[in-house]
C-alpha cells in the first residue's frame, strides 16, 4: 500500500477552447484531509467532475489506489470507494430523507437488482440510516420529502448519503455552503471524526474551516495549481494572496485568516 | 440505371412533401416545445379542404391553385384557433399532457372529417398545366412530381428569408435557442406562439393540399404522415429547420430505394435509420442538446401508501369482480376480460413512466409482441395455450431488452420518439411480413384450451393472471429495485455518485414492464381468438398512455382506475354513438384542461383536502 491514494498527471479540461483545468498534477496522501481552494471559477468543481468521471478529461491521467481510473464510469469509480458530494445539492427529491440514505445503504449491499424483498425487509437499514442522519443533525427531518428540505439541510443529507457508502475517499464540494453557524461547526466536527481511516478532499470557501481541518492545501487559480502546502505556508504565499485579492469577498476572509 | 434515376427523382418529390410537413412541426416544437400529434391531422385537413375547394371552384388554374392555397390558409387559421383555445392554457403542463391534448385533437378531427367528408376515399383532379410527363435525362417523368421537387427548396428558401431577414424570424430563432428569452418577451410571447402555430399549421395544410393530384384523400392520412414527420424531425434534430430538410431528403430517398432493394421492409428501414441516427447522435443530425428538460412528464411523482378508504374501495371492487361475473352475460364478461387485460397493460406502462421516469409512446409494441408471440406459436407450432401464454411475456421481454437498450440511453422527447419508432418497426413487420404474420388479415384461430374456453372461466383466468402480475409490479416498486428505479429517476447525478448504474436499472425496468405488457397481450390474443397489426399500432400505444394519465401517474391505483374508466368509457361510447372518437377526444381535452393530476390524483387531492379541514 503506497502512501498516495489519489494522483493526477497533467489533468486538463477544455470547454470548446476555454481551458477550465490546465495541467493539474495533484497528489493526495492516504488518510489526510486535503483542501482544494481558489477563487470562484478557478476550476475546483471541474476538477471534482474529472476525478469522479462525471466529465472526461481532455488530457491527463488519474490514478486511484494504485489503479488507473481515467477510463472508468462515474458509478464504477463510486463503487471503488471514491464518493463525492455536489456543490449544487443533488438529493432524491421525491424520496423521504430516510429513504435517501437507505437507497445508498441498499446499493452498498448490492441489493439494487432485488425485485422481491419487501419494504419491511428494507427497514433493517433504518437504524443505520437514523444514525447517519443524527450525525448530520437531520433526525427530526427523517420523514420529510427530501425535495422540501431547506438548502443547508440538503447539503447535510448529501453528506449522510455519502457516508452511508462507507467511502475510502470522500470528495466534498463546499459542504458547509448555505449552512448556519452552528451547523457549520457540526459538519466540521463530523468531517474530522469520519476522516479517521479515510481520505477527504475538500473544496471550501470558508477559510476558517480550511485552516482548522486540512493537513495539506492546494490552491487553484484559473485552472492551474498556484501553490501547495500547509495552511501557514500557503497563506503567506504572495501569489495566493494576490489571486484572492483579485476577488473582492474572499480577499477579506483570506486576509483576516492570514493575520489571525 | 434509368430505374435508379427515376427512383431518385421520385424520392426527391416525397422528400419535398415530407419537408413541408416536418418543417411546420419542427418550428412549432422549437418555439413552444410542444410535440404536436395533431400536426398530421392538419395535413389531412389540408387535403380534404383542398378537395372541397378545388372541386367546387371553377376548373382551371385559378380554381386549382386558389383552392390549394385557400386550404393551406384555412388550416393555418384552424391551427391558430387550436393554439389559442387549448394549447395556450397548457404550456406549463408536463410534456405528456400536451401530447395527450394534441392527441385529443387528432380524435376530434378524425370524426369531424368523417362527418363532413364521409368514409370513402376521395379523388381530386390533376393539376392544370402539370398533367402529363416530361423528358428528364431522356426519361419520362411526371410533371407534377417535378413541380413538387421544386416546391421543397422554394419553401425552404422562403422560410430562410423569413427567419433570417425579418424581426419576427429573429424572435422565433431566439425563442428556439433560449427558453428564458421567451419569458422576457412578455406581451409579445402570445403573438409569437400564435403566429408560429399559424405558420406551422399552414405548412402542414399546404403539404396535404399538394397531395391532391398524387393520391386519394382518406381518413388514415393523419397518423401515417405524423409518424414519418416525427421521424424526420427527430432525425434532423428537434427545432432545426435545416436538419428537417436534410432528414426529409434522407428519408425520402430511403423510401424510394428501399422499395427497390427491400420491398418488404421499407417502413422498418426508415425507423431503423432513425434508431441508428439517435444512437450515434442523441440529438439528431443537426439538433442541439435541450437545456434541462422538464422531466418526462410527471409533476410530482410521489408514491405513497394508499389511504385506507382507497384500500377498502379496492377490496370491494375486487370482491365484486370475483363474485358478480357468474351472473353477468357474455357481453359483460367480454368487457370485464378486456378491463383486466388493460389494467395490466396500463400498470406496466405506469411502471416505466411513474417510478422509472421514462416516457413511452410505443408501449403497444410489447403488448403486440406478446399477442403475436402467442399467436405465432399457435399458428406455426400448434402450441397449446399454456405454452402460448408462456411465450408471450418472453417475446415481449426480449423485445423490451433489445429496444430498451437503445431507448433508455436517451432522455425526454428523443427517448419517447425512439420508443415510438420501435413500435412502428414491430407494427410494420406485422403488417408487411405477410407470409409469417398474415399481414393485415392477422392470425385467426387463437383459441383458449378447452378447459378455459368458457367465457366465465377465461375471465377468471385473465383476472387471476393480470391482477397477479399487477400486484407483482406493485411489490417490485416497493422492493429495493423499485427504490433504485425511483432514485435514478429523481437524480441521475446522485444515483451515479452513489455507484448506481442508471442505465442498467432503467434497462431492467423497461424490459420488465415489456414482459408484463406481453402477458396482457397474450391473454388478449386468446380472448379475441385472433391478432391483428392494430394490436401494436399508435392508437393502441396512446390508449395505454391515456389510461395512465387519465388515472394519474402519481399513484399506483391511478393506472388501474384509468384502465377501468377508459375501457368502460370507450365501450359505452362506441355502443351509443358512431362518433365515439369525437366524444373521447373532447373528454381528453377537458381532462387535460381541468384535471392535470388524473382521476386518482384528483380524487386523492379532494380526499386529503377534506381530511385536512379542521373539524370536518
Ligand atoms: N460545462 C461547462 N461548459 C463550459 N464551461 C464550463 C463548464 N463547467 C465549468 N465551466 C467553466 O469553467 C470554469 C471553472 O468552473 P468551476 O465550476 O470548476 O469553478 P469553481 O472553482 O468550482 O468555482 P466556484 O467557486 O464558483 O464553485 C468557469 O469559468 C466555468 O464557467
Ligand atoms: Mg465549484
Amino acid at each position: 500500500m503506497t502512501d498516495t491514494i489519489l494522483e493526477t498527471e497533467g489533468l486538463t479540461k477544455e470547454f470548446r477552447g476555454f481551458v477550465a483545468v490546465s495541467g493539474v498534477s495533484l497528489r493526495v496522501r492516504r488518510g489526510s484531509i486535503h483542501g482544494l481552494i481558489g477563487p470562484n471559477g478557478a476550476g475546483k468543481t471541474t476538477c471534482f467532475n474529472l476525478l469522479t468521471k462525471f466529465l472526461p478529461p481532455t488530457r491527463g491521467r488519474i490514478q486511484y489506489d494504485g489503479r488507473d481510473i481515467t477510463g472508468l464510469k462515474p458509478a464504477e469509480v463510486a463503487r471503488l470507494g471514491l464518493v463525492r458530494s455536489f456543490q449544487i445539492s443533488a438529493v432524491f427529491p421525491h424520496l423521504t430523507v430516510l429513504e435517501n440514505v437507505r437507497v445508498a445503504l441498499q446499493r452498498q449491499r448490492g441489493w439494487n437488482y432485488d425485485f422481491w424483498r419487501s419494504d419491511s425487509r428494507l427497514r433493517q437499514f433504518d437504524d443505520r440510516a437514523m444514525e447517519l442522519l443524527e450525525d448530520v443533525g437531520l433526525t427530526s427531518y427523517a420523514m420529510m420529502t427530501a425535495g422540501e428540505l431547506p438548502y443547508g439541510r440538503k447539503r447535510a443529507l448529501e453528506i449522510a448519503t455519502t457516508l452511508a457508502l462507507d467511502p475510502v475517499m470522500m470528495l466534498l464540494d463546499e459542504p458547509t455552503a448555505g449552512m448556519a453557524h452552528e451547523d457549520v461547526d457540526r459538519i466540521v466536527a463530523l468531517v474530522r471524526r469520519v476522516s479517521a481511516g479515510r481520505t477527504v478532499l475538500l473544496v471550501e470557501h470558508n477559510l476558517k474551516v480550511v485552516a482548522g481541518l486540512c493537513d495539506t492545501i492546494t490552491v487553484l487559480a484559473r485552472g492551474s495549481v498556484l501553490a501547495e502546502g500547509d495552511y501557514a505556508t500557503v497563506s503567506r504565499n504572495p501569489e495566493v494572496v494576490a489571486a484572492y485579492l483579485g476577488t473582492e469577498a474572499d480577499s477579506v476572509s483570506m486576509g483576516a485568516a492570514a493575520h489571525g | 440505371m434509368e430505374n435508379l434515376i427515376l427512383q431518385a427523382l421520385s424520392g426527391l418529390a416525397s422528400a419535398s412533401s415530407l419537408f413541408l410537413v416536418a418543417s411546420g412541426l419542427t418550428v412549432i416544437f422549437g418555439v413552444s416545445r410542444i410535440v404536436n400529434f395533431a400536426h398530421g391531422s392538419f395535413y389531412m385537413l389540408g387535403a380534404y379542404l383542398a378537395w372541397t375547394f378545388v372541386t367546387n371552384l371553377p376548373r382551371g388554374h385559378l380554381g386549382f391553385w386558389g383552392g390549394v392555397l385557400g386550404a393551406a390558409l384555412a388550416v393555418g387559421v384552424i391551427g391558430m384557433a387550436v393554439e389559442m383555445l387549448l394549447l395556450r392554457r397548457i404550456y406549463r403542463a408536463p410534456e405528456l399532457f400536451q401530447l395527450l391534448a394534441t392527441f385529443g385533437v387528432v380524435l376530434i378531427v378524425q370524426d369531424l372529417a368523417l362527418l363532413i367528408w364521409g368514409p370513402q376515399d376521395l379523388l381530386g383532379p390533376r393539376a392544370p398545366g402539370l398533367r402529363g410527363s416530361t423528358e428528364v435525362l431522356g426519361l419520362r417523368f411526371p410533371l407534377y412530381e417535378l413541380f413538387l421537387i421544386g416546391v421543397g427548396p422554394v419553401v425552404l428558401g422562403l422560410l430562410w428569408l423569413l427567419f433570417y431577414r425579418t424581426r419576427w424570424g429573429t424572435l422565433v430563432r431566439a425563442a428556439t435557442q433560449d427558453r428564458e428569452m421567451v419569458g422576457a418577451l412578455g406581451v409579445n410571447q402570445r403573438m409569437l406562439f400564435t403566429s408560429v402555430f399559424f405558420l406551422g399549421s399552414l405548412l402542414a395544410g399546404l403539404g396535404g393540399a399538394l397531395q391532391l393530384p398524387r393520391e386519394s384523400v382518406n381518413l388514415h392520412m393523419d397518423l401515417s404522415i405524423i409518424a414519418e414527420a416525427f421521424v424526420v424531425v427527430v432525425v434532423g434534430g428537434l427545432g432545426s429547420l435545416s436538419g428537417a430538410a436534410l432528414a426529409a431528403l434522407l428519408i425520402g430517398e430511403l423510401h424510394a430505394f428501399g422499395i427497390l432493394i427491400f420491398p418488404k421492409i421499407t417502413l422498418v428501414l426508415v425507423f431503423l435509420v432513425m434508431a441508428v441516427v439517435l444512437v450515434i447522435r442523441p440529438h439528431g443530425l443537426l439538433g442541439r442538446p435541450q437545456e434541462a428538460a422538464r422531466g418526462t412528464g410527471m409533476a410530482e411523482p410521489v408514491i405513497r401508501a394508499a389511504p385506507p378508504a382507497l384500500k377498502w374501495l379496492g377490496l370491494a371492487a375486487l370482491i365484486a369482480a370475483i363474485l358478480l361475473p357468474p351472473f353477468a352475460g357474455d357481453y359483460a364478461l367480454t368487457v370485464l376480460t378486456d378491463m383486466a387485460v388493460f389494467i395490466l397493460f396500463a400498470a406496466s406502462l405506469h411502471f416505466i413512466m411513474g417510478p422509472g421516469g421514462m416516457a413511452s409512446f410505443g408501449h403497444a409494441a410489447y403488448f403486440g409482441l406478446g399477442a403475436y408471440g402467442a399467436a405465432l406459436a399457435v399458428k406455426w407450432l400448434a402450441a397449446p395455450m399454456g405454452l402460448g401464454l408462456a411465450l408471450a411475456p418472453l417475446a415481449a421481454g426480449l423485445g423490451g431488452l433489445v429496444f430498451g437498450w437503445f431507448c433508455v440511453r436517451l432522455s425526454g422527447v428523443y427517448s419517447a420518439m425512439l420508443t415510438l419508432a420501435f413500435a412502428q418497426i414491430t407494427w410494420s413487420i406485422a403488417f408487411q411480413w405477410v407470409e409469417l404474420t398474415g399481414g393485415d388479415n392477422g392470425i385467426l384461430g387463437v383459441w383458449p384450451a378447452p378447459w378455459a374456453a368458457g367465457k366465465l372461466t377465461y375471465y377468471y383466468l385473465t383476472l387471476a393472471l393480470c391482477l397477479g402480475a399487477t400486484l407483482i409490479l406493485r411489490r417490485i416498486i416497493h422492493a429495493p429495485f423499485g427504490y433504485a428505479l425511483r432514485a435514478q429517476r429523481d437524480s441521475p447525478l446522485r444515483a451515479e455518485a452513489i455507484g448506481m448504474d442508471g442505465f442498467r436499472i432503467r434497462w431492467a425496468g423497461f424490459a420488465l414492464a415489456a414482459c408484463m405488457a406481453g402477458i396482457a397481450g397474450g391473454l388478449f390474443a386468446y380472448a379475441k381468438g385472433s391478432v391483428f397489426p392494430t394490436y401494436l399500432d399508435i392508437p393502441r400505444s396512446v390508449d395505454a398512455l391515456l389510461m395512465v394519465l387519465l388515472g394519474g401517474v402519481q399513484t399506483l391505483s391511478g393506472p388501474i382506475a384509468g384502465a377501468i374508466a377508459f375501457t368502460g368509457l370507450q365501450e359505452q361510447l362506441s355502443r351509443m354513438t358512431d362518433l365515439w372518437r369525437l366524444v373521447l377526444g373532447i373528454v381528453i381535452v377537458l381532462l387535460v384542461l381541468f384535471f392535470p393530476q388524473g382521476l386518482a390524483g384528483a380524487a386523492r387531492s379532494a380526499w386529503e383536502a377534506r381530511d385536512a379541514r379542521p373539524n370536518a
